[in-house]
């Protein structure tokens, strides 16, 4: 079970939680977790990565474990403690703007 | 009784205001998608209660809002059938524009200038205005940045390029305004389908005779001195463009500065500033019974987005131009430092023609005498981005 943690206005979006859990087979990398997520909710496609490109939008930022990961590959297998549902991931707008 | 329904978009939701045609009492409603960017909303002539909205942001990119109610509530178009749009997750992805740069129907993805003289490429960016069919609830217009024209015949669910337009050969020599390269100006021909004219800062004024497949630049008489030549075919900031449907082709435009005019469905312009205290702004409009009478807010200049004097004044022609009055009662005349954006006026078809328009600081006025006098009709909204108005039964 993977735990996603979304901004504020992708909740709001979406419908969902705060939290949003996911089941992810193994090997979890970002690109799998993202999936999994645009899969569940079909309205999130275009708001995290670029239709087109498939690239994290500029202003968000992806961050597990106090590590950012932002630039890592997308399919580079993610933390364990993500992997195995102990700690969340987190997509984060940049703080800006009024 | 007549009704009017406002429908305002801002930097932080949307508003909708609704009067019965005294226009003297007002409902007020929203935020709608609070605190995204919805940089236009517009109703359906074919179906008022049929309502599109722009809804954007530079976090998490564009979509598209629709309501089949009237904007009591909204969803995503796209939502299966038999499954309630709200409430509820929206299973639909509206927001998926991609410019056709396919070999079939779509044109290579080139560039175009960027502020500094160099080419750049293509990159979509949000929508700016929306602009429903007369005839169709599902069909809509979608004027994009970086600039094109997209239409959707289902409703809002997906979204097809017109790239005729985007493909016209002089793309290299567009650039971007202040705001971006933004195509905000779309307007149908209610006497021929195959007809419509489209506004883009900073490229110019186009026409399409065949529905959508090719274009031409309409700037003749345009003169932009910040351009290598003023008298360019392309490359002119045009601000807003607005037509009575009554008489379509006959034109009156906004340009960064100067306001302009054409009879002949803009082959040709010539200006008709006249007399205003500055002919820089962004809005236009024309009354919905008088075809000669127009309005505008003049601004001081580029460099200061803001009404001259700290007077808010809406300044009006009954001459078709050129001879300009100051319309100022019920408007503030002194501290007063907001601008009016390109989308944020418009007009309704009561016998009495009512006129509206927003402010950036977050005022919504109200003319129900053609401009005579002005009420606010909400004095704090966020930041207003557009304006439309609907005439109901």
């Amino acid at each position: 079970m993977i735990r996603v943690i979304l901004p504020q206005h992708l909740r709001t979006l979406s419908h969902a939680g705060s939290e949003v859990t996911l089941e992810v087979e193994s090997p979890v990398t970002l690109r799998a977790v993202l999936d999994a997520l645009e899969a569940r909710y079909p309205m999130l496609r275009g708001t995290i990565r670029d239709h087109v490109t498939q690239q994290r939008r500029p202003f968000l930022r992806f961050f597990a474990c106090e590590e950012d990961l932002s630039h890592e590959s997308p399919d580079a297998a993610l933390p364990d403690a993500v992997a195995s549902g102990k700690e969340p991931l987190l997509i984060i707008g940049a703080i800006a703007g009024g | 009784m007549s009704k009017v329904r406002v429908l305002v978009g801002t930097r932080k939701g949307a508003f909708i205001l609704t009067a019965d045609g005294k226009r003297d009492k007002w409902d007020v409603s929203g935020p709608h998608v609070a605190g995204w960017e919805l940089y236009h909303l517009k109703g359906s002539p074919a179906d008022p209660n049929r309502l599109y909205a722009s809804q954007t942001s530079g976090w998490f990119g564009q979509l598209i809002q629709r309501s089949d109610d009237g904007g009591k509530t909204w969803h995503q178009p796209g939502t299966p059938p038999g499954e309630v749009p709200v409430p509820g997750p929206p299973k639909a992805v509206s927001n998926k524009f991609v410019y056709d740069a396919s070999g079939e129907t779509g044109k290579p993805l080139t560039t175009h200038q960027w502020y500094d003289g160099t080419q750049h490429p293509w990159e979509f960016k949000r929508v700016w205005h929306l602009e429903p069919s007369l005839t169709d609830p599902n069909t809509v217009y979608a004027g994009v940045e970086d600039a094109a024209i997209f239409r959707s015949t289902d409703g809002g669910e997906n979204w097809h390029e017109l790239s005729g337009l985007r493909g016209h050969g002089t793309g290299p020599r567009w650039q971007p305004g202040a705001g971006g390269m933004c195509l905000h100006t779309i307007i149908l021909d209610p006497k021929n389908p195959q007809r419509m004219w489209i506004a883009i800062s900073a490229a110019g004024a186009f026409r399409t005779d065949d529905g959508g497949k090719s274009w031409k630049p309409i700037n003749r008489g345009l003169r932009s001195q910040y351009i290598p030549d003023p008298n360019a075919e392309v490359g002119h900031c045009v601000h807003h463009i607005a037509m009575n449907p009554t008489r379509p082709g006959v034109m009156f435009m906004q340009k960064h500065w100067d306001v302009m005019r054409s009879d002949d469905a803009g082959d040709n312009w010539t200006e008709i500033s006249g007399n205003l205290p500055t002919d820089f702004g962004f809005v236009i409009d024309v009354h919905a019974h008088e075809p000669e009478t127009i309005y505008v807010v003049p601004i001081k200049s580029d460099g200061e987005h803001f009404v001259p004097d700290g007077k808010l004044r809406v300044f009006r022609s009954r001459t078709g131009g050129n001879e300009w009055e100051a319309l100022t009662k019920g408007l503030p005349q002194s501290n007063c430092y907001v601008n009016v954006l390109r989308d944020a006026m418009a007009v309704d078809s009561l016998d009495k023609c009512g006129v509206y328009f927003g402010t950036s600081g977050g005022q919504v006025y109200c003319s129900a005498d053609a401009g005579d006098s002005w009420n606010p009709i909400v004095r704090d909204l966020p930041g207003v981005l557009s304006v439309e108005v609907q005439t109901l039964p």
